[in-house]
């Protein structure tokens, strides 16, 4: 498939002997200075931008919309706050996502069924498993994994998330038993759980330092577990859809709600899961038709893409 | 009734459960808001959830449920089937001495194909049932007729003629042998009533309880359940679409059907259609020497045919199908045809037919039947937790067959997006995956019942040039292969548009 062309191209990228991409002064030449909402992606401790706070002593340094000093996630965090109650409207500002929610299943029963080695026309092929759904917001994920049989925890940091979720879950007999927890990847992490599968689908862009993060994720996958991360792309495409067309023309999305700055290209996050101990395996994009209103499945990862990798076996 | 019974010898913590059963045999909907409160604490301790119940257990419900039973992705979905026929769970079987029963429908081979998916096609092998593989199409001027036949797109058959009840007892038996879970309630829907959840009142009692979103139906014999998705499958006088809302569009047609079974001289794999002033008839092989006879005509003379003894009324018929009315068109050999002459290169086996006369009609094997014909269509085809499929959906005019299919097509589709929506755990109630379905057969079913329409009001004017006009379009369709084509495979179900595809 060339989305596995891709990833081989990806991953030659990412050998050590690739200096060029390794060398974080080359990306972000302007990381000291505040115009930029710029994220050190290497984990050696980087100082602090010019104006704002300190950063807290404590381990909290890649959270899920969480609470720390920075005042610019305690932005991320309000921005959320303030539209909880309409998760579930399917026609609010969070359509998008319901509309695209069905086809990243559809990717992540394809993979997992594989990684797993289940039986794709299983009506609950997840049966007996663990997820965990990081950054979990209403629950738009979760209750589709536990209707596939799945056991499954949601976190959010927003405690206004937490709570629809859980009266929305209690909803259908079928989604009732998941775990819904107003915590955060670290906290698991410190609470010793492991999952089979680890997801965090449109959350690494909302995250002050996605390198911590990828790391509190692979602590949290057993050994030779199976990670989903979906996030969109930094490029100029990107640029064009994910924000001026979805934010200013559309009004899809509330204006504000995508940084650019805080896209991740594909390759950067291949390198940082690399070094957390998580390989990428497979890559898809999505793209939307307009004239038909559907997303697909495709190999261009330009605009939003869903990456799928394994723990390391210990 | 046994349960209530048993909870008055138990302890009076259960006079809630009672509250509750006495409440869903209750069909006055004003005690509802009253007792809401109590029945929350014992939400669903002995009220059924189903995932699908399917209102109306005919033809194209039992489809949907045969579907659902074929598929991996939605065995395990548990049905309820409701409908008060006690034929349905009545276990004696259709013997092959019967009378043919005048209520038959012609399959079409993309309905064939669906049957066989199921794996219900071989139940229906076993009863009677008839493939044609020509048609011919004529009207009363004389001037022009079209001969069809399944060799112009190079398959075996144009259709198969079957028994309603035989279509349903096969799909019923393909069902009772597949293991699913289903179950019949012999009785009719009273009520219905969706729970709306109310995420942004926290406060709300009703959305805290695990049943809290689903529909609940209240059956006529008393009976209570749950489901997750309602199916209307409950024909043309849809309850379920009452219930739920759903305006439609239409208008009846000045003409009703009769509907019989006849025997004739001899068999032949040959359907026949011929338009008259007030309507077409229609002689649809059904095999042993027996055809079915669809006669569409104003509502006097339809009463006028039913009450007139059986020689009267076969010589009508006779009439009707050979030389009354007007003369026979002139077959076409060898020199006809001069201005599409240059067509002639590509013509279809069935272009050099000549005109064939019906067989002639013997006896009468059935009852006469009479039906008011109407055009209807559902405004919208889904609303929440329900859906409409088939007659509750879109009624049409008999002229070319297509009514079942187009609801058989509906049950295929629906079955289909339901699997769908199982495969990515989505809710089946759910409106966006309903409205998938909805935008597929909408298309498709407008666009037939826009055709069948247009016909119909074609052929009702009698009026020199139109009759021309349309003797002219006989013509056409029989010599221009290509438009011969794509009306076979459009009335065959596998092609979305008769042109421009």
């Amino acid at each position: 498939m060339a989305s596995k062309l891709l990833l081989s191209q990806l991953r030659n990228i990412t050998r050590p002997t690739h200096h060029r991409l390794i060398n974080p002064n080359f990306i972000f030449p302007l990381k000291n200075q505040t115009l930029i909402h710029s994220r050190p992606y290497s984990d050696a401790p980087q100082p602090p931008p010019v104006g704002s706070k300190p950063p807290p002593t404590n381990a909290d340094s890649a959270p899920t919309h969480k609470k720390i000093s920075s005042s610019l996630n305690q932005a991320e965090l309000a921005k959320f706050s303030a539209i909880a109650e309409t998760w579930w409207d399917a026609e609010g500002p969070f359509k998008p996502l319901h509309v695209m929610n069905p086809t990243r299943l559809a990717f992540i029963r394809s993979t997992l069924c594989r990684h797993f080695g289940k039986d794709p026309y299983s009506a609950k092929p997840f049966e007996g498993l663990k997820f965990v759904d990081v950054g979990c917001g209403g629950g738009i994920l979760s209750e589709p994994l536990a209707r596939m049989g799945a056991t499954v925890t949601g976190i959010d940091a927003v405690e206004k998330n937490i709570n629809i979720a859980r009266l929305h879950a209690d909803l259908d007999p079928g989604t009732s038993s998941i775990e819904y927890l107003c915590t955060t990847a670290e906290t698991l992490v410190e609470e010793q759980r492991k999952f089979d599968a680890v997801l965090a689908l449109e959350v690494i862009e909302h995250v002050a330092e996605p390198a911590e993060f990828c790391k509190s994720l692979s602590a949290l996958t057993v050994s030779g577990g199976a990670n989903v991360i979906s996030t969109i792309n930094r490029s100029m495409r990107a640029y064009a859809t994910a924000i001026v067309v979805a934010e200013y023309l559309l009004h899809w999305l509330p204006k504000g709600t995508h940084e650019w700055s805080s896209f991740l290209t594909p390759e950067e996050l291949v390198l940082i899961l690399q070094r957390a101990s998580i390989s990428v395996q497979e890559m898809a994009g999505f793209v939307y038709n307009p004239l038909t209103g559907k997303w697909s499945l495709s190999d261009d990862i330009s605009v939003n893409f869903i990456a799928y990798g394994t723990k390391n076996i210990e | 009734m046994n349960r209530a019974i048993v909870r008055r010898i138990t302890p009076s913590i259960r006079t809630w459960r009672s509250t509750l059963k006495t409440f869903c045999s209750d069909t006055s909907e004003k005690l509802h808001g009253s007792h809401g409160d109590k029945a929350v604490t014992d939400s669903t301790d002995n009220v059924p959830q189903y995932d699908v119940a399917i209102v109306g257990g005919g033809m194209v419900g039992m489809a949907l449920a045969c579907s659902l039973a074929s598929m991996p992705l939605t065995k395990h979905l548990n049905v309820a089937i409701i409908d008060s026929n006690p034929a349905l769970l009545a276990r004696d079987s259709i013997k092959k001495e019967d009378a043919p029963d005048p209520r038959v429908s012609t399959v079409t081979p993309a309905t064939i194909s669906f049957f066989k998916g199921m794996g219900a096609w071989q139940y229906v092998q076993l009863h009677r049932h008839a493939f044609f593989d020509r048609m011919q199409v004529w009207d009363y001027t004389g001037l022009a007729y079209t001969r069809y036949s399944a060799r112009d797109v190079g398959k075996a058959v144009l259709g198969c003629v079957v028994e309603n009840k035989v279509l349903q007892r096969s799909l019923l038996s393909c069902m009772e042998d597949s293991d699913v879970k289903k179950k019949i309630y012999p009785s009719r829907l009273n009520s219905m009533t969706l729970h709306k959840s109310s995420l942004i009142s926290g406060t709300d009692s009703i959305s805290s309880k695990p049943s809290g979103s689903l529909a609940k139906l209240n059956l006529s014999n008393g009976d209570c359940l749950y489901a997750k998705l309602v199916v209307g499958a409950d024909g043309s006088k849809s309850h379920v679409r009452n219930l739920a809302g759903i305006s439609t569009t239409g208008w009846k047609y000045p003409q009703n059907a009769i509907i019989c079974t006849v025997e004739h001289t001899e068999d032949s794999r040959c359907a026949w259609q011929r338009f008259l002033r007030t309507g077409p008839i229609a002689l649809l092989p059904m095999g042993d020497n027996y055809s079915n006879i669809v006669w569409t005509m104003d509502p006097q003379q339809a009463a006028d045919r039913r009450s007139m003894n059986e020689t009267d009324f076969l010589k009508a018929v006779n009439d009707a199908l050979d030389d009354g009315h007007g003369p026979h068109p002139q077959s076409e050999r060898m020199g006809g045809g001069g201005i599409l002459a240059w067509l002639r290169s590509d013509e279809t086996s069935s272009a050099s037919e000549p005109f064939e006369v019906p067989p002639r009609i013997t006896k009468l094997a059935s009852d006469r039947m009479v039906f008011p014909l109407s055009l209807m269509h559902a405004n919208n085809y889904v609303s929440k937790r329900v859906v409409l499929i088939g007659d509750a959906a879109h009624t049409v005019h008999p002229l070319a067959g297509q009514g079942v299919n187009l609801g058989f097509g509906d049950a295929n589709s629906l079955s289909k997006v339901i699997a769908e929506g199982v495969a990515v755990g989505s809710d089946i109630g759910e409106m966006t995956l309903l409205k998938r379905y909805e935008s597929e057969r909408k298309a498709a079913n407008i666009a037939m019942m826009a055709i069948l329409d247009g016909f119909q009001k074609a052929y009702s004017i009698d009026f020199g040039p139109l009759n021309v006009l349309r003797a002219a379009a006989f013509h056409g369709v029989n010599y221009i292969s290509p438009l011969k084509k794509n009306i076979i495979s459009y009335a065959s179900g596998e092609q979305r548009l008769p042109i421009f595809t």
